[in-house]
């Protein structure tokens, strides 16, 4: 359905644009019909990158987007309008998605005006109403009122229901859940599970692993805009492989289990590393040739791939080398 | 004795009215205890933390007494708290990253706090070069501007600052929720190692990460809509929880393991009140499952277990019965 080919993405940074910064290096993957598919990173990963890209709100450098065999490169005027009436994107912060001086609901008043001029007042009324009940708001609580009048998950929620008016078969979720707290947080994410089964696709971009393990099947894992690991949510979480992707596990700090103690981060002494794997510079296991050619990304079982050396044809997957070198 | 707290009470001055953001608030840490502060937004945590050390308008004084190491806190008194702020008490803030004077050298900048405390910076200087290799900075860092640190190294730096003079109480507030993974966890574990190295005696964390609290304190506090919920030891707060908006909010954290497929977790239905004018008696009661007549009452903040401080009308109960 939506598909990322070999995507870059290259910023102009410094005081005249005189540096090049590779946000995103040659990410590929693809986005079925009804699936959530989890990108997972931290901050300078290039997750958001890749979400505005889709929405096209930044161009890719190199690389094509495609949704359904389209290149979304080309979409201008109808077609772009076409576009957005599929492909929706909700974002972290939702105080600043709307004007404070509006009334919240103007939201769906815009949408109504720019998408559907045909639809009479009170049909529309109708189904902003529905829109509101199935992301589990009360209508007649929530509607003409301030943004501020109203909490974070009532915002996210909102936001939700807008792309739903809009009937969209694509949603980027970046980090939505973030600022929410944690007995709402629970209810977005299953209402986003339950928008899948009636056939939504979702991109959500995180950088809570047990989120993403959640609710997605697929993952990609990101390290400075690199994929580090990509498959299924299964394999990924039961049998990390990727240095970066098993310090992730072992840090993010979980209920059922304490912290390892006295495991050192490694930061080695690289200027410029321009070849060579990009994790070089923390990873506990590397060897020399790691700093000399960037591994490509191979598939170490069905549905699993990995972009480190070690598990490049030849290495046995089932002995991973031991992280506490 | 570490850390005392007795009824405190700190509203919030509106033009609507007095937002009673925190109400009989007592408990106590022992010498050394790491207590998490957690809840939802808007439960009461910053007033808690900062009543402690800041408490300036719109956050307005009402009842309560603060005692540290025995000695009486006067919390109420802007200016004569200048003597305990930095030396006694001391502050973590949230935001981290930009606390400290982005047009003066770090190195600079810490001479003028210390200089402010009376205290010398050539002296200081030698335990806080010590403390710089402790937290795994450069001692060059004192030479430069907070610009030319990264996120994580001035979260750290901030640290060193907040802990140098010693303090015996540390409040740490969010301290950890805009790093990565991997700097959460360093700063985490360094907190615990400030209070194994006796730089700091007692130390609260504020989160609303339940998970990290799991991984570093002795003991968890629970908030809800100005009051306290439940205070127990870490491991009882997690596994066997006792008031009802503790247990509902356990249980509704995702873990790695968990699937939407396989198990669906439940949200806590309704909203906090508003504390502009919150509902006579239990402040849960509305979204409690277990609510009935009593709960209309206010419940006492009771020992029902060793350590294990819960305000339920039910447990109250149970915990008379067992007697």
């Amino acid at each position: 359905m939506l598909r990322l080919d070999k995507v870059s993405k290259i910023y102009r940074v410094g005081a005249f644009g005189g540096k090049a910064l590779l946000a995103v290096n040659k990410v590929s993957f693809e986005v079925h019909k009804g699936q959530v598919v989890s990108l997972i990173g931290e901050s300078g990963s290039g997750k958001s990158t890749i979400g505005k890209m889709i929405l096209r709100l930044l161009k890719p450098s190199e690389g094509k987007i495609t949704y359904n065999g389209e290149d979304i490169g080309g979409f201008e005027g109808e077609a772009l309008k076409n576009y957005y009436r599929q492909v929706q994107g909700v974002f972290q912060d939702p105080f600043s998605s709307y004007n404070p001086i509006f009334k919240a609901d103007r939201i769906f008043r815009v949408v109504h005006e720019e998408f559907f001029p045909q639809v009479s007042a009170a049909e529309w009324g109708e189904r902003v109403e529905k829109a509101l009940s199935s992301v589990g708001l009360n209508p007649a609580h929530v509607l003409n009122k301030y943004p501020h009048q109203l909490s974070g998950g009532q915002l996210q929620r909102f936001l939700i229901a807008r792309a739903l008016l809009l009937n969209i078969s694509f949603l980027v979720a970046d980090e939505i859940i973030s600022m929410l707290d944690a007995s709402t947080r629970i209810d977005v994410l299953n209402l986003l599970a339950d928008l899948k089964a009636y056939g939504l696709s979702i991109l959500f971009i995180t950088h809570d692993l047990s989120l993403a393990y959640y609710i997605s099947e697929q993952a990609v894992i990101l390290y400075k805009g690199n994929v580090a690991e990509q498959g299924a949510v299964e394999k990924i979480f039961n049998n990390p492989l990727h240095p970066y992707t098993r310090m992730l596990m072992e840090s993010v700090p979980r209920l059922d289990r304490k912290w390892e103690k006295g495991v050192r981060l490694v930061d080695r002494d690289v200027e410029n590393l321009r070849t060579g794997c990009p994790y070089y510079q923390r990873c506990p296991v590397a060897e020399p040739r790691c700093a000399l050619s960037q591994p490509p990304l191979v598939e170490v079982e069905q549905d699993h791939w990995v972009a480190c050396v070690h598990y490049e044809s030849g290495a046995d997957v089932l002995k991973p080398p031991a992280l506490a070198g | 004795m570490g850390l005392k707290v007795e009824n405190l009470t700190v509203y919030y001055q509106t033009l609507r009215g007095d937002v009673r953001a925190l109400e009989h608030a007592s408990f106590q840490l022992a010498d050394g205890e790491i207590m998490g502060l957690a809840g939802e937004s808007g439960c009461g945590k910053p007033p808690l933390g900062h009543s402690l050390i800041v408490l300036f308008p719109p956050m307005k004084y009402i009842a309560g007494r603060v005692e540290v190491d025995g000695e009486e806190i006067p919390i109420w008194d802007a200016e004569g708290m200048n003597t305990y702020r930095f030396r006694k008490i001391s502050l973590i803030p949230q935001y981290a990253m930009n606390a400290m004077n982005p047009i003066r050298k770090i190195g600079k900048m810490i001479g003028e706090l210390l200089e402010a405390r009376g205290v010398d910076y050539k002296d200081m200087l030698p335990e806080l070069k010590r403390r710089l290799d402790l937290v795994s900075l450069p001692h060059e860092v004192l030479n430069m501007y907070p610009i030319e640190l990264s996120g994580g190294m001035k979260q750290r730096m901030v640290m060193v600052i907040s802990s140098l003079l010693n303090p015996s109480l540390l409040i740490a507030d969010e301290i950890t929720s805009a790093l990565d993974v991997a700097t959460q966890k360093a700063v985490a574990e360094m907190l615990v190692e400030f209070r194994e190295r006796q730089f700091i005696n007692n130390l609260i964390v504020i989160t609303h990460d339940i998970s990290i609290l799991y991984q570093i304190a002795d003991s968890i506090l629970i908030m809800y809509a100005g009051v306290l919920a439940e205070k127990a030891p870490t491991k009882s707060i997690i596994e066997s929880p006792r008031h009802p908006y503790t247990r509902l909010l356990i249980s509704s954290l995702p873990e790695v393991g968990v699937r939407f497929a396989e198990k669906r977790l439940m949200g806590i239905p309704g909203n906090p009140p508003l504390l502009l004018n919150p509902p006579a008696g239990c402040r849960f009661r509305e979204r409690c499952p277990l609510a009935y007549e009593r709960c209309l009452e206010e419940p006492p903040f009771i020992e029902v277990d060793k350590d294990h401080f819960v305000a339920c009308w039910k447990e109250y109960e149970n915990h008379a019965q067992a007697r």
